[in-house]
């Protein structure tokens, strides 16, 4: 996995609430065996009309925001089914961070083994980032997981909480295979443990 | 004396391999259950590194997403060619791999949350996960179950742990009795309905209270089902003679010596008195009516008496979600749920595609016809409960009242096979999601019971299936 870098880009601000992962990527691009590639997918059914057009309304095929790389979602963003295919979609269209009031789990788990940073803030926090996300292509935001701090276009900073071992693994980029794997004596000595314990499983 | 426990605490503390300072713990895994469209990706990466399955016994494959459930899957193969490279895929991976396996035109296929419960699989106190976010199913077992995204399959595979943090422990009270009419279904619509679709993240549910000790194996599994729904991780029900009574004599469950040691074990599997909870919610059973959806969002639940909301019935984000659905839905605020027409009838599902779930819809359809025009659809969950039905004659009946009876598979609860609804159509679905695009493009989805499927299935529209079984006693 790739190192994630301090970002500053354009935030899309998306204020509807639940949005789900069917939203994100339909389930017509679950067919894929790869993991590339989704990008132009994402947020189909929105971002697309039936013929393919561009739906100009969208926020993301509007010009100035389509290269954001931040998003600023309304509550629970994520929820539904556990398909990775959502997060490789929003990595893949280039969203490096998506801030919210809430995520669902498994979206959430998801997008820090893509390399994406979920943001959680209170309402009032996300409400401030999501006026300053409407400013459009001139409001840069900066995103410093290091200092886990947002600054908006406006030089206002705010903080934010992330697990210390979530963050450690998105800025060293470091596979979380490889890590357990460096435990596998450990597991070895549970799985010994447990057919004493519970020889039937 | 130790602390008083919750279900959940006990079932964790048993699988912590290794615990971070942090609280990061390297949770194992006693079953991992895989189907074909969130694994490809994991496998992929498993050879690339050139490493193995971990513990193939402890893994179980089958494909049920994409499969066809015409009567003639057997003979042809799959026309749509990126499905058919996804289950071959999985045929492949199952092989080369060596993890157990059931394949299109085994018996046993189905559901894979379906399957993992009727071959003994699934037993209590074990942890388990899929990387599909129903896996909260098992949870009706006592085992804490799951799901996973395919970063996490892979990691599974390759090391049967899974890297966790402990939620918080939430307890879902249903206390009292259900009235008559009211089933599973209903319960878990209606505490999502009360909790929303956020109102259950970063907690473990337990279900509990007489109204639930009172459902059976299958209503168990159909209210943790949709605990993914309410947003929580997983959901729990502490097992009991009738859990014990239906995993005994499956294929996958303990035998002689080592039954009575699971048994053993299993019977410590509840929550201690005065154990903590970080959120009790309080339903009363008397209270539940039969539901359904108007919009789109499995939140979006109301009695059958009701009508359909306006947007300017919420707050916040939702005013705007909610107008969004209405349209979306093709709903007029102020229109009785009743009223509401429907063409197309879905029975099946992880969430209702049990064998319990079939006799209840054919209870309500056996001597009845389905209204004119409509189309309707029997999925039965497994080809077992295929079987039983038709030993049992419910084929018969759903045939006689004019529905398909198809092969076991997800179908039309997500539509990625050819089981799709049309443009604007509008179905009365025993499955878990109403999202748009869920069941079809632009496809509008009402979820509801099995029961209450059926009766919208002879009225062609909405109804309350309670109307029907008073004509029956009357
Ligand atoms: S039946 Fe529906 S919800 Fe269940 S596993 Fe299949 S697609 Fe998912």
């Amino acid at each position: 996995m790739e190192k994630f870098e301090k970002v500053t880009g354009i935030a899309a601000p998306m204020p509807l609430v639940n949005i789900d992962t069917d939203m994100i990527i339909p389930k017509g691009f679950l067919k894929t065996i790869k993991r590339t590639g989704l990008g132009v997918h994402a947020f189909d059914e929105m971002r697309y009309d039936r013929q393919g057009n561009e739906i100009p309304d969208f926020v993301l095929n509007k010009p100035q925001y389509r290269e954001a790389s931040i998003l600023i979602a309304g509550d629970n963003f994520g929820c539904g089914s556990s398909r990775e295919h959502a997060p490789w979609a929003l990595a893949d269209f280039g969203i490096k961070v998506i801030v919210s009031t809430s995520f669902a789990d498994i979206f959430y788990n998801n997008s820090f083994k893509n390399g994406m940073l979920p943001i959680v803030l209170p309402q009032e926090q996300v409400d401030l980032l999501m006026k300053d996300a409407e400013k459009g292509s001139n409001a840069r935001m900066t995103v410093d997981l290091e200092n886990q701090e947002i600054t908006t276009s406006e030089g206002e900073t705010i903080k934010f909480d992330v697990d210390p071992f979530k963050k450690h693994c998105l800025l060293e980029g470091l596979d979380d295979i490889g890590l357990t794997l460096e435990k596998a004596a450990a597991i070895d000595a549970f799985e010994a443990q447990a057919a004493q314990a519970r020889p039937w499983v | 004396m130790s602390a008083p426990k919750t279900l959940y605490d006990k079932i964790w503390d048993a699988h912590v391999v290794s615990e971070d300072e942090d609280g990061t713990c390297l949770l194992y895994i006693d079953r991992h259950l895989v189907h074909e469209v969130t694994s490809p990706q994991a496998f992929e990466g498993l050879r690339m590194a050139g490493r193995k399955v971990h513990a193939p016994e402890k893994t179980i494959a089958v494909p049920d997403h994409n499969v066809p459930t015409t009567t003639d899957r057997a003979s042809g193969v799959i026309e749509n060619e990126e499905s058919r490279i996804q289950v071959e895929a999985l045929d492949k991976n199952a092989k080369e791999f060596g993890v157990n396996y059931y394949p299109v035109n085994d018996i046993r296929q189905g559901i894979v949350h379906i399957v993992g419960p009727e071959q003994g699989w699934t037993l209590p106190g074990m942890t388990v996960v899929c990387g599909d976010s129903h896996t909260a199913t098992h949870g009706a077992f006592g085992a804490l179950a799951h799901g996973i995204g395919t970063s996490e399959v892979e990691h599974v595979l390759a090391t049967q742990t899974l890297i966790q943090k402990k939620s918080k422990n939430m307890k879902v009270e249903i206390t009292g009795h259900l009235r008559p009419g009211v089933t599973a279904k209903d319960i878990t619509l209606s505490v999502i309905g009360a909790t929303g679709t956020g109102g259950g993240t970063g907690h473990v549910i337990e279900y509990c209270g007489e109204a639930i000790r009172d459902l059976s194996m299958e209503g168990r599994m159909t209210v943790c089902n949709m605990a993914i729904e309410g947003g929580a991780r997983a959901g729990l029900i502490a097992p009991d003679e009738k859990t014990f009574e239906y995993v005994k004599g499956r294929a996958h469950a303990p035998k002689g010596a080592q039954w009575e040691a699971a048994l053993n074990w299993w019977k410590t599997l509840y929550t201690d008195e005065g154990a903590h909870f970080d959120k009790v919610v309080t339903i009363k059973g008397e209270d539940i009516e039969p539901v359904v959806t108007w919009g789109t969002s499995p939140e979006d639940v109301l009695p059958i008496s009701g009508v359909v909301p306006a947007p300017e019935d919420f707050t916040g984000g939702k005013v705007e979600a909610a107008r969004r659905s209405l349209d979306y839905m093709g709903l007029e605020p102020g229109t009785k749920l009743t009223d509401i027409k429907i063409d197309v009838v879905f029975i099946g599902s992880c969430t209702n595609g049990r064998i319990e779930d079939l006799r209840a819809a054919a209870e309500v359809l056996k001597g009845r016809k389905m209204a004119p025009g409509v189309r309707g659809m029997v999925v039965p969950g497994s080809g077992l409960v295929r079987a039983q039905a038709e030993e049992e004659g419910l084929d018969k009946i759903f045939t006689d009242a004019g529905f398909e009876w198809r092969m076991a598979g997800c179908s039309m609860c997500l539509a990625m096979n050819p089981d799709q609804l049309a443009e604007g159509e509008r179905c009365a679905s025993t499955s878990n999601r109403n999202f748009e695009g869920r069941q079809g493009y632009k496809g509008r989805t009402h979820l509801m019971s099995p029961a209450m499927a059926a009766a919208a299935a002879v009225t062609g529209h909405l109804t309350d299936v309670r109307e029907m079984m008073e004509l029956e006693d009357a």
